[in-house]
């Protein structure tokens, strides 16, 4: 597919990045030179340097024949302007960047439908999403959910002394008495993707699906289950934080945001009026402690920098906080803050990368790839990937213990009428299921590549 | 650097050289040179070997590639595929000298033409052909077709086409490398197979056309007969002067033309004033000739021949330009240095960077005299970064420096001043035949072993638009962490 992306800032980086790997021809439109230079040294992409809402840059990228153009601009305006101009040169589906909150309420169904946008992404209101999903189920240190949110993956840690160091996979069925599937280990920086005999151990990161109830019974089982957040403090003003609160206490939960700016503050506290919001240094230990860090559920670190982030997470931990999130948006970074104990991270050009990704893979489904949609999981050293199952296809009817499969894949889930079913030997694949798989190899195309040859 | 991606990509090359000699083993077979096919069979045994060891020796675990390891990838892959393209000549003893068969095959590679053959008639067909067929893989480079065959994982294989392609700006023509190189290839291919439909035309053999055709896509300039071109028909010649002049073009500009972006086409400077400085040049050459020739169609054939011959630096002659009068000869020795267009497969300092240099030249003016005033250069209507224009400028000085040093050091052999100066010029802006005793009528058999490595040295740093070759001889750039 041809693809133009337009800006080329963190986002728009590694939204190239993640399409490149796919395959696609890329075309980037960016202001500076610079930023052109670094981007097409890197990736096997094509520069244009210039505005983006200048329709001879837009011709010279010859936007006519895009499948895709992609706005991620740092300005809305910009964003929404250059999606119209391209949508009207002949691009067929646009996907534009708007974050400003005024924008995100009932003026973005007008503008979506006059400006013929395919899809608008905000990419702080999905962090905040993903970060309430995770408060509500702080068990997790990550949650993917697959299939329209049919499906979720959870991942957890296992700490030191956990009630699962030295058990079979095999045996877990029988010890905690629940029904779930362990996809994937991580264990130091190798991925596997485990069978029945494979022994879970103090310190591996594991992906686990099951239905809800399953899970809780496997998590209560195995002493890691931990209940909702009720009472959350969030580090920095910005907008994540405001979307996240916003969420939070529409549930019903506490929330107390700090952060230095004062006009910041007055803004979130008019525009959140059931939360608390403090005018502070919260790199103070002594204004976090003064707020109650260490009676709270949960921890947020939202500000701008991943350093500050990462230093008061560990603060937080230290003072027995259940629940600590940090917000890292340097990709490098990410594997010193596991290694310093501060699992849950979250980045939201992570985030966006996905949803555009899938939203490409829906696109190329469209037009022959037989991948409904593809998720990267685990620092991208595993990839779900989901399948529609035709009526000829070779895996209808038959009990999935007589499939062979080839090495590193594992099917994670069946979905049926919106059920999810986790699979078991006896269970059958039937036509019109949805298959999700998951594994290490790359570049599968269509379900018959699962199968060993 | 990293040694790994160097060799393994420079083996790649030598592979496909193995594959290339199956080439002029075929025409040896056909007309029935046995010596000819066994030294090419010799040669590809030896290519192959070299190439397997590079390739498997260190593995290829390793792909990261940064611009130090492309300009490495491409110094090298020259110089080892000239070594080894030579072997053929010596293996048949066409070319016994060592030092005479690099120096030839070098001339091939880098589309100079320049030979050391003093009767060409003697060398068998194979021979000739694998010399004109250098010509034609040099002409495009031969990393780029490496590239459009090869599979590419990393989008840093830019480095080794920029480090390969000539002009002040490479870019690509669509987003992926492998494609760029494949459309390269594909209208390179398309426009040599028309030319050889021209000239079959024109009553030349399968063979003879073949190789003219190769001579003028590389625009390199190895014939087949003493005379060059001299000896066709004027139908020939002027086919062969039109296809010279089609690729010193822009191969970009063609590829615009392909998705009828003609609006594109007609905002490129460089074609107008390459089109421009050929057809002044042209008349100017005629009017001087006039009284030579029996009748004016004669002398317009051969002023334009001689103009694209050496612009686009091919190097093909239909008359002994040296017997011209002082005029057209001094026209001709400028037209050397200016060459044909970037992105095009000809040789020279090329006539963009001398366009940004006079107008950087007149912007520096205007700012002597308006010394507070804003002002850029632009080029088809987008203004350039400084970035550019400093690598424009310091081109023409680097250009400058290396051009006194091999023309001080080839001063040293016994010959006039005028056939050394154009020996040396002729070589580094890889055009092939110079004036005086270096003149289309003749040869560079005269030259000593030294002067001709020099010369060949020459002709690399010409083709390779310098930096690769300087590159590789400075001692930080082999460094492993600097």
């Amino acid at each position: 597919m041809k693809i133009i992306i337009a800006g080329c800032g963190k986002i728009g980086k590694t939204i190239t990045e993640t399409l490149v790997a796919e395959g696609h021809d890329i075309l980037i439109i960016d202001n500076d030179p610079v930023v052109i230079e670094e981007i097409t040294n890197i990736c096997d992409v094509m520069g244009v340097c210039g505005n983006c809402v200048d329709s001879d840059i837009l011709e010279e990228a010859s936007v006519g024949d895009a499948d895709l153009y992609i706005a991620v601009s740092d300005s809305d305006e910009l964003n929404m302007l250059s999606c119209f101009i391209a949508k009207k040169m002949g691009a067929e589906h646009t996907i534009a960047r708007i974050r400003t909150p005024e924008y995100n309420d009932k003026s973005l169904d007008v503008m979506k439908k006059s400006l013929e946008l395919s899809m608008p992404i905000n990419p702080e209101r999905l962090a905040a999403r993903e970060l309430f999903n995770l408060l509500k189920f702080p068990s997790a240190v990550k949650i993917e959910s697959f299939s329209h949110r049919n499906m979720d993956m959870i991942e957890v840690r296992l700490k030191e002394d956990s009630l699962l160091d030295g058990v079979k996979l095999s045996e877990i069925k029988h010890k905690f008495k629940a029904q779930v599937l362990v996809c994937c280990v991580q264990r130091g920086d190798e991925v596997f993707i485990p069978y029945g005999n494979f022994v879970l151990r103090s310190g591996d990161r594991i992906g686990v699906t099951a239905s809800h109830t399953e899970l809780a019974k496997f998590f209560r089982g195995a002493g890691i289950f931990q209940r909702q957040a009720k009472d959350v403090m969030i580090l920095g003003g910005s907008r994540i934080s405001y979307y996240l609160a916003e969420m939070l206490t529409n549930i019903g939960s506490t929330v107390k945001i700090i952060d230095k700016d004062e006009k910041t503050c007055e803004t979130l506290s008019d525009a959140l009026p059931r939360a608390i919001v403090i005018c502070g240094d919260g790199v103070q230990q002594e204004l976090l402690l003064e707020e109650g860090l260490n009676r709270i559920d949960a921890f947020v670190s939202l500000t701008g920098l991943d350093e500050t982030n990462i230093l008061v997470s560990m603060f937080a931990m230290m003072n027995e906080v259940p629940k600590v999130i940090a917000k890292i948006n340097r990709d490098e970074l990410v594997p010193m803050a596991e290694k310093l104990g501060v699992d849950s991270i979250i980045s939201p050009k992570k985030i966006v990368s996905n949803v555009v990704l899938s939203y490409a893979r829906a696109l190329e489904n469209s037009k022959g790839s037989n991948v409904e949609t593809l998720y990267k999981l685990m620092d991208d050293k595993v990839e779900a990937l989901e399948f529609n199952v035709k009526e000829d296809s070779k895996l209808t009817n038959v009990c999935l213990k007589d499939i062979k499969l080839r090495k590193n894949i594992l099917i994670i889930g069946i979905i049926r009428d919106r059920k999810i079913i986790t699979p078991e030997g006896s269970t059958e694949i039937l036509a019109g299921d949805r298959v999700v798989v998951i594994t290490t190899n790359k570049g599968l195309d269509d379900i018959s590549d699962i199968l060993a040859r | 650097m990293n040694f790994k991606i160097v060799s393994y990509i420079v083996g790649r090359i030598m592979q496909l050289e193995a594959v290339l000699f199956m080439l002029p083993l075929t025409v040896s077979l056909i007309y029935g040179e046995k010596a000819s096919a066994i030294s090419f069979l010799l040669s590809a045994l030896i290519a192959l070997a070299i190439g397997f060891f590079l390739v498997h020796a260190t593995g290829k675990n390793d792909k990261m590639l940064f611009a130090r390891e492309g300009f490495a990838i491409v110094a090298l892959a020259w110089i080892l595929m000239s070594a080894v393209g030579a072997l053929p000549f010596v293996f048949s003893g066409q070319i016994p000298s060592c030092v005479d068969a690099l120096f030839e095959t070098v001339s091939g590679f880098t589309t100079t033409g320049a030979s050391i053959l003093n009767n060409v008639e003697a060398l068998s067909r194979g021979m000739l052909f694998w010399r004109s067929f250098t010509h034609w893989l040099g002409g495009m480079g031969v990393l780029v077709f490496i590239m459009a065959i090869l599979p590419q994982d990393s989008g840093r294989a830019i480095h080794i086409m920029r480090a390969e392609m000539a002009g002040p700006v490479v870019g690509k023509l669509v987003p992926k490398i492998k494609n760029t190189a494949k459309i390269l290839y594909l209208i390179y291919i398309a426009l040599t197979a028309i030319e050889v439909v021209f000239l079959l035309f024109g009553g030349m053999t399968v063979y003879e056309s073949l190789v003219h055709a190769f001579g003028t896509a590389g625009t390199g300039g190895f014939g087949i007969l003493g005379d060059s071109i001299g000896s066709y028909s004027p139908y020939l010649q002027w086919v062969i002067t039109i296809f010279m002049l089609i690729f010193g073009v822009n191969f970009n500009l063609f590829y615009l033309l392909l998705v009828r972006q003609f609006k594109a086409v007609a905002k490129n400077t460089e074609i107008w004033v390459y089109i421009g400085i050929v057809v002044v040049s042209s008349i100017a050459i005629t009017f001087n000739i006039y009284s030579m020739y029996e009748s004016i169609s004669d002398s317009v054939r051969h002023a334009f021949f001689q103009v694209a011959s050496v612009i686009t630096t091919t190097g093909y002659s239909t008359a002994d330009f040296n017997a011209w009068p002082n005029f057209s000869r001094s026209l001709l020795v400028i037209l050397m240095f200016l060459g044909g267009c970037a992105g095009s497969t000809a040789g020279g300092i090329k006539v963009s960077r001398f366009i940004i240099a006079i107008k950087t030249f007149f912007r520096d003016i205007r700012q002597m005299i308006h010394p507070r005033s804003v002002s850029g250069v632009s080029l088809d209507g987008r203004k350039l970064d400084d970035k550019t224009i400093h690598g424009v400028n310091s081109y023409f000085a680097l250009y400058l420096i290396l051009f006194l040093c091999i023309f001080l050091l080839i001063s040293l052999e016994p010959f006039d001043f005028e056939t050394n100066f154009t020996a040396t010029l002729a070589c580094f802006n890889n055009i092939g035949p110079g004036l005086g005793a270096v003149g289309p009528a003749s040869s560079f058999a005269a030259y000593s072993a030294p002067a001709k490595l020099l010369l060949s040295l020459a002709m690399l740093l010409g083709r390779l638009e310098i930096f690769p070759m300087i590159l590789i001889f400075t001692p930080s750039f082999w460094k492993k962490n600097k």
